[in-house]
């Protein structure tokens, strides 16, 4: 039998496939259609240090081939995900991922040292979400910014910390290198593209923030080149997302250099659809008869 | 327990301009599913990634059947329009909390589009409680036949071509009605209208909410709604449309 097995910043994931913050609450309601063990990870929807409200609705709009959303980060904390969600992440046999997200560098520090003693496996930074006014993005457009705050989460945070890169930048890789330099450990990509989409019926924006975060397979070519050229510009592995709902767009992932995956908006058009990537890339390897996933990894150039 | 499944098209014809009712036949969501509960429909064209939450209008347990009365609204909706019987449909459901059943003397209140919930509950309602089924439409009819048939119907039409004109609260007002209990479904001013009414009277109201939804479980958090208080789950003033709701007590909710 094939290996899917592949490693993140010494932590090993039983298959490259982990689902995309806020797109799969912190699983409980996924758990209903499949056992989540299924899943290489859980990658939690972002939490900051205490509730926040969100984005007025509607929150989101269908595009052709995807979607806009622009939630605004609602969460209920850090410390009911510890109460709540953690205990319940860990009766399964899966990675546990907490997206930590923040209003300043403090927030996001404090969140990285209330998960410190928790069983969590890694922590992704959400330094890219573009539908929040403070945080969020902010800190992902600029270099100095996030290899600053990369750095500062480093020293707060117990568990490996992957660094979640927006596409909304000139380029990406200056990105990618600036968090390397700050001590990232592994790092994700891509948010959302920020889009817009009108109403030409009602004269309105679809979405009540005018502006929302773009995902589906629509965005999938332009993850597929991000995770390629930042593959090339710095040594960190790499967590390839945007518009994956099949175990092909998976792969392309992989093979332009993503050592794992996570599925996102795909979760809405089918529930099971992250544990279908993970039954598809196990049939693809064994098919082609790839012995070891990592043997793939990259290795279209 | 939700269900995925390929529903089988029974039947389906346009009942007033650009309102279809479709027969859905399906192997467990039909038996399970209770009145103001909704299900998901999944477009079979791949550029199209949410699924349409609609309301389920009637159901035939013995035969293993649903129905959905919805309006075309978009290129989802219309795709689902031209579905043949016989064809399948993907579907995920039932979903939601509907509405509680209680013996109380009750208004069943629908506007528009939030009519079909109201023909399931009348049918269940009926027999152990008196209720009265007030009805909003525009202009056209539709289903007044199927709702005459388990309750006394009042009608109020925007233009004044049948019943009452004006509001389901203007028809209330005008036969003199009341109720201890009042269940709705309809467009947002509608349901602002008859929760201020419901609580100037200390009337217990059930509003059926709706928001634009991704997941329709629960999972997304983008239909969410105002609540009155700090809601358990979101530990802030939001309560999922989808999964909380769709039908929530009328002081929970801000409108």
């Amino acid at each position: 039998m094939s290996s899917t097995r592949v490693t993140l910043a010494g932590v090993e994931l039983k298959n490259p496939v982990m689902t995309a913050s806020g797109t799969f609450g912190s699983g409980t309601e996924y758990s209903e259609f499949y056992d989540l063990s299924a899943l290489g990870a859980v990658v939690t929807k972002g939490v900051a240090n205490v509730p926040w409200p969100g984005n007025p609705t509607p929150r989101i709009a269908e595009t052709r081939g995807g979607m806009l959303n622009a939630i605004g980060l609602q969460n209920p904390g850090v410390d009911v995900l510890i109460e709540r969600d953690l205990p319940f992440l860990k009766q399964y046999d899966t990675r546990v991922i907490v997206n930590v997200c923040g209003r300043t560098v403090e927030d996001y520090c404090e969140v990285a040292e209330r998960l410190s003693e928790e069983p969590v496996d890694l922590l992704e930074i959400n330094v890219s979400c573009p539908n929040v006014k403070e945080g969020g993005i902010a800190f992902g457009q600029n270099p100095k910014a996030l290899e600053a705050i990369t750095r500062e989460v480093k020293k707060h945070a117990r568990q490996p910390i992957i660094l979640k890169l927006s596409p909304n930048v000139t380029d990406i890789t200056e990105m990618a290198k600036a968090a390397e330099a700050g001590g990232a450990d592994v790092l994700s990509l891509i948010n959302t593209i920020t889009g817009m989409k009108i109403d030409i019926h009602r004269r309105i924006f679809a979405i009540a923030n005018k502006t929302g975060g773009m995902s589906g397979p629509a965005v999938k070519p332009v993850a597929v080149r991000m995770v390629y050229q930042t593959a090339q510009a710095v040594k960190l592995p790499i967590v390839g997302m945007g518009g994956i709902c099949t175990f092909e767009d998976a792969m392309e992932f992989i093979l332009a250099g993503a050592t794992a995956v996570a599925v996102g908006t795909a979760n809405f058009a089918n529930p099971y659809a992250a544990k279908e990537v993970a039954e598809g890339i196990e049939r693809y390897l064994e098919e082609a008869h790839v012995e070891d996933i990592r043997e793939l990894i990259g290795a279209v150039r | 327990m939700k269900h995925i499944e390929y529903a089988v098209v029974a039947e389906q014809r346009e009942i007033a301009s650009g309102i279809y009712s479709l027969w859905l036949e399906t192997e467990r969501i039909a038996k399970e599913a209770n009145p103001g509960q909704f299900l998901s429909l999944y477009s079979g064209d791949g550029s199209r990634m949410l699924p349409r939450p609609i309301s389920v209008c009637e159901t035939d347990r013995e035969r293993g059947r649903l129905r959905l009365v919805y309006r075309v609204a978009g290129k989802g909706t219309e795709e689902f329009s031209r579905l043949q019987k016989g064809e399948k449909l993907e579907i995920l459901g039932p979903l939601g909390n509907g509405f509680p059943l209680k013996k109380k003397k009750a208004f069943l209140i629908g506007g528009g589009i939030g009519i079909p919930p109201m023909v399931q509950l009348a049918k269940e309602l009926k027999t152990q409680a008196e209720i009265q089924i007030i009805a909003g439409y525009r202009d056209e009819l539709f289903l007044t036949k199927e709702l005459k048939a388990e309750g006394p119907l009042y009608i109020a039409t925007e233009d004044g071509s049948a019943g009452t004109k004006g509001t389901v609260l203007d028809v209330i007002r005008e036969q003199g009605l009341c109720a201890d209990l009042i269940y709705a479904c309809g467009p947002k001013p509608m349901l602002r209208a008859v929760k201020a009414y419901a609580e100037e009277r200390g009337v217990e109201c059930y509003l059926s909410m709706e928001e634009r939804m991704a997941c329709g479980i629960g999972a997304c958090l983008a239909c969410v709604c105002q609540s009155t208080e700090v809601d358990r789950h979101s530990q802030v003033k939001n309560k999922r449309v989808c999964k909380d709701g769709p039908v929530f007590l009328s002081t929970e909710v801000e409108l």
